[in-house]
Order: C-alpha cells, then structure tokens, then sequence
C-alpha cells in the first residue's frame, strides 16, 4: 500500500491547487470515519484558526434517512485543507457550510465528494471564501449521483469574494448524474466587493475598513445560516476577519 | 457653508463638469434643476467623493475647509450628507447596524462619546417616526426589496439620525406616492431649516419645492450653471421648459 502513503501530486485533481509544501510533513493523514444510522442526526463543526498547518480527511456515511450538518470556519494563517467524502443514502441529508478566511500567503481549500448511492437525498453545500493579500482559497466540489438515487437534490452553492488582485480564488463545483427526476443546481461566482455599497456605506460617515468588515461578515455568514453553532462561528469569523483587514 | 469654485469633473475621462460655481450660505435652501444627463448626480457624487468621480479643477471648501481632499467617511463626518438618487441594496447588513457604526464613526472622529445601543435605538424610532417608517424596517438588510418610495424615506430616515450641516439630496421626490412627498417634505423641514444647516435640492419638479420651499433656484445644463433665480423660477421652468428659459 506503499502508493496510498506516497504525497500526492498536482495531477491529482483533488491537490490541483493544494500548498504540498505544507501538507508533506503531515502526510499521510488519518481519514476521520463519521457513519450515522439509519435515522440518526448529528451536527458538527470545524474550527480551523490555529498558527499552523491544519488538514483532515473526513470519511462520512449516512444509513438512510440520517442527516449530517456540517459546518466549517477555515481561517488558518498556513495552509489549511479539509476534505470530505460523503455517501448518502435513500432520503439522507447531507449539509455544508463552510467559510474560508485566507490572508497573508495562506492556501485554504475545501475539497468535497458527495455520492448520492440512494433515492431522494439531499446534500446542501455553501461555501463563502474570502481572500486577500496573496492567498489562495479552493473549493473543489464533485456531486455524483448514482444510478438508481433518483429523486436526487443537490446544491452548490460557492461564491468568493478577493479583497486584493494579487489574492486568488479557484472554484469548482461538478457534477455527474447517473439518474432520472435530480434536481442539481450550482452557481459558482468569484467577484470583488460590491463598490457602490462600500460608497454608500462611507457616505454615511463608515470608514472603509469597517465598511468591509460589514459586507463580508454579511457575506460568510451564509455559511452559517441555520448552524447549531451559529452565533459563536459568526464570532469567530468576525475575528479572523478583522485579522484579514 | 460651502463654497463651490468653478468645479470641474469627469467621470470615465468624459468631462462632465464643466466650471460650476456656488455659494451656499447656512441657512439657506438651494434647488437644482435641469435636464437629464445635465450633471446634476454627478455634482452631488463629486462633493460626496466617489470614487471615480476625478476632480479636474476648480475648489470646493465646506464649512471654510478644503473638502476635496477628504476620503467621502471623513466629509460625512464633517457633516455633509448625500441623499442618493439610486440608494443601494447592500445584502445582510442591517440598517440598524451601520447606521449606528456609521453614527458613531462620525461621533468619534468628532471627540464625542460614542451612542450605546439604547440611546442609538430612541434616535432611529424618533426619526423613523417623524417619516412615518416602521421601525422595523430599519431592522431590515439596507434597501434590499424596498419599494422605490419606501428607499427615499429610508434616505431620509438616515439623514435624521445623522444630523448634517449639509444635506445634497439627489431626487429624492422621484418614486415617492403623494402622502409620502408631504412626508419627506415635512422631514426635510424638520431636520434642515435651521440657521446653522443648508440643503441642496435636487429635482426636476415643482412638487417638492411645494413643501420645501427653496431660497433660490439654479440650473444646471451641459456641466454649468446656466440661470440662477428666485423660487420663481422654479415656477417659470415648469410653464416653459428649460428650452424656452434657460437657452
Ligand atoms: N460612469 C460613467 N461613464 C460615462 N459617462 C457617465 C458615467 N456616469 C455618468 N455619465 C454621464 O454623465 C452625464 C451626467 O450624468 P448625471 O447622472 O450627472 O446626470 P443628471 O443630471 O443627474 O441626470 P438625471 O436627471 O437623469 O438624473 C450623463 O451624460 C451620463 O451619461
Ligand atoms: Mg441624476
């Protein structure tokens, strides 16, 4: 199994825009198995604002009818990945929200495979990315949908937002349907805040620093809406954010 | 209050400004009217500092102090306010929460304690009344599904809790249902006559001068001030059109 252990390669679609610098001295990474019951539901949530490099592999399956909400503060000053492996069955639920804070020459990605195996799951991904100065935030996001899953619906919905030209975003939802009756949508949009907001704000007397904070807090907390955890992700968000302007 | 000094502009390299001058004294209502595409929003973005918005010559000083060189929070602290002819929809942001960060901002670049939030909620019910907006409106992201009409007395909201010396109000009549041009009118008069704040109007008709009753009349054509009068003039522009009186 020595090929499992080697450090995977640009060529490898899933590490395409990964820092493998930083990830060689963590690999190979333990994969972190979630499997809920037929019926079960969990919510979790990722917090990933240390110093230093951060990367999990989670491993998750949901027996029919389970539901896993899943939510992600990415905002390492390093390199921070977290990649997800989910396999739904008949009518689970399967939700992401996840934003991505990346400063300085930080690379932050999330990198998902979600397989619909039965009919009628749902698997629910927003991802919020904000970057600045030099840094890199990724999604890279493959739904695939088995024959026999009909019923299927999935959404993508991933949008960044670069604080700076020399900031980069790379977003990838796809999707691969093996099914009748799906219903996938994604939209995917990589943009600059809003000028005529951040004029308006500031004619209001907003300095534009806090001028920012405003829209992109308004921005990741997408990502969050409905979250267990809500109040105290969006507080921390606001930190690293603040840490980002 | 201000003092406009042959200002000319341009947007996009397009000069549009093209030497306006203009006196403002405190106390004082000034209109602007004329056609479209004249300059008028360019005139107001250009004294509120937008981006993109170059000054190409020409000086402005507001309240005795160069405002051209300010960044557009520094002269909203120096207490002008810009009513905007187009209010912009900003997702997730509350009004409630930027407008007392924007209070604030403006407090503290003034020396002057900072709103607690209690304080800052009695002053936007106050205003927010004397508009006659539900104050949960304002608890609303700013503008975002607003009527037309709903987004000027927002504009007006504002300008009440802000307080200004000088108000550039961009059209603020335009959307706006009978009884509601009675209440910005009336809220225009609330906030502004006072001998220590001026207002500069603009519009394209009588029916708000009706309620705000301006001191004096200018219009605008092709980047300059081509007539300037009494509010009389606002009266004639209405029978005859700015062809026949302002050629
Ligand atoms: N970004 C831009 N690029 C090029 N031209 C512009 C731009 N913005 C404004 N203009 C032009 O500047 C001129 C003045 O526009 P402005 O909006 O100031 O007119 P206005 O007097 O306010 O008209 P209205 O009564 O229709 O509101 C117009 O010819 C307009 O097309
Ligand atoms: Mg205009």
């Amino acid at each position: 199994m020595s090929q499992a252990l080697a450090l995977p390669s640009r060529s490898n679609e899933d590490f395409r825009y990964a820092d493998l610098a930083a990830l060689a001295p963590l690999w190979p990474v333990a994969v972190e198995e979630i499997a809920l019951g037929a019926g079960e539901h969990r919510a979790l949530t990722i917090t990933n604002t240390g110093g230093s490099a951060a990367v999990r592999e989670l491993a998750i399956t949901l027996a029919p009818g389970a539901s896993l909400a899943l939510h992600v503060l990415n905002a390492s000053p390093a390199y921070g990945r977290i990649a997800v492996r989910a396999e739904l069955g008949a009518r689970a639920e399967f939700t992401l929200g996840a934003a991505q804070l990346a400063g300085g020459e930080a690379t932050l990605e999330i990198v998902t495979h979600v397989t619909h195996a039965g009919p009628d799951a749902v698997s629910r991904q927003v991802v919020r990315s904000v970057a600045g100065g030099a840094a890199t935030a990724n999604y890279l996001g493959k739904v695939l949908v088995r024959p026999g899953a009909d019923g299927t619906d999935g959404e993508q919905s991933v949008r960044a937002m670069l604080l700076d030209r020399t900031a980069t975003a790379n977003a990838r939802p796809e999707l691969e349907i093996y099914a009748d009756d799906v219903k996938c949508a994604h939209g995917c949009a990589v943009g600059e805040l809003d000028a005529n907001g951040l004029f308006y704000l500031a004619s209001r007397g907003l300095p534009p620093a806090d001028a920012k904070r405003l829209m992109l807090q308004a921005f990741i907390a997408e990502a969050f809406v409905g979250a267990a955890e809500e109040e105290a992700l969006q507080e921390a968000a606001l930190a690293a954010l603040e840490a980002l302007l | 209050m201000l003092t406009i000094d042959n200002l000319q502009a341009q947007v996009a390299d397009k000069p549009i400004l093209k030497g306006i001058s203009l006196r403002i004294n405190p106390g004082e209502i000034h209109a602007i009217m004329g056609p479209n595409g004249a300059g008028k929003s360019t005139l107001g973005y250009t004294l509120g500092g937008r981006p993109g918005y170059e000054v190409t010559g020409g000086s402005v000083l507001f309240k005795g102090a160069d405002l051209l060189g300010l960044e557009p929070h520094e002269r909203a602290a120096a207490g002008l306010f810009l009513g905007f002819q187009y209010p912009v929809e900003i997702p997730g942001v509350s009004f409630v929460q930027f407008l007392r960060e924007s209070a604030n901002a403006q407090r503290k670049s003034r020396g002057e304690e900072p709103l607690s939030g209690g304080e800052f909620l009695k002053l936007a019910r106050e205003k927010a009344a004397l508009l006659r907006m539900d104050m949960d409106m304002l608890k609303r992201p700013v503008n975002v599904g607003f009527s037309g009409g709903e987004k000027k007395r927002a504009e007006m909201v504002q300008m009440g809790i802000l307080d200004p010396a000088l108000a550039i109000l961009d059209e603020t009549d335009s959307g706006l249902d009978i009884d509601a041009l009675r209440i910005c009118g009336e809220g225009i008069n609330a906030i502004m006559r006072r001998p220590d704040k001026a207002v500069l109007l603009i519009t394209h008709y009588q029916r708000l001068l009706d309620y705000v009753k301006p001191d004096f009349v200018h219009v605008l054509a092709g980047g300059r001030i081509v007539k300037s009068g009494g509010p009389e003039l606002a009266l004639q522009l209405e029978d005859e059109g700015y062809e026949a009186v302002a050629a």
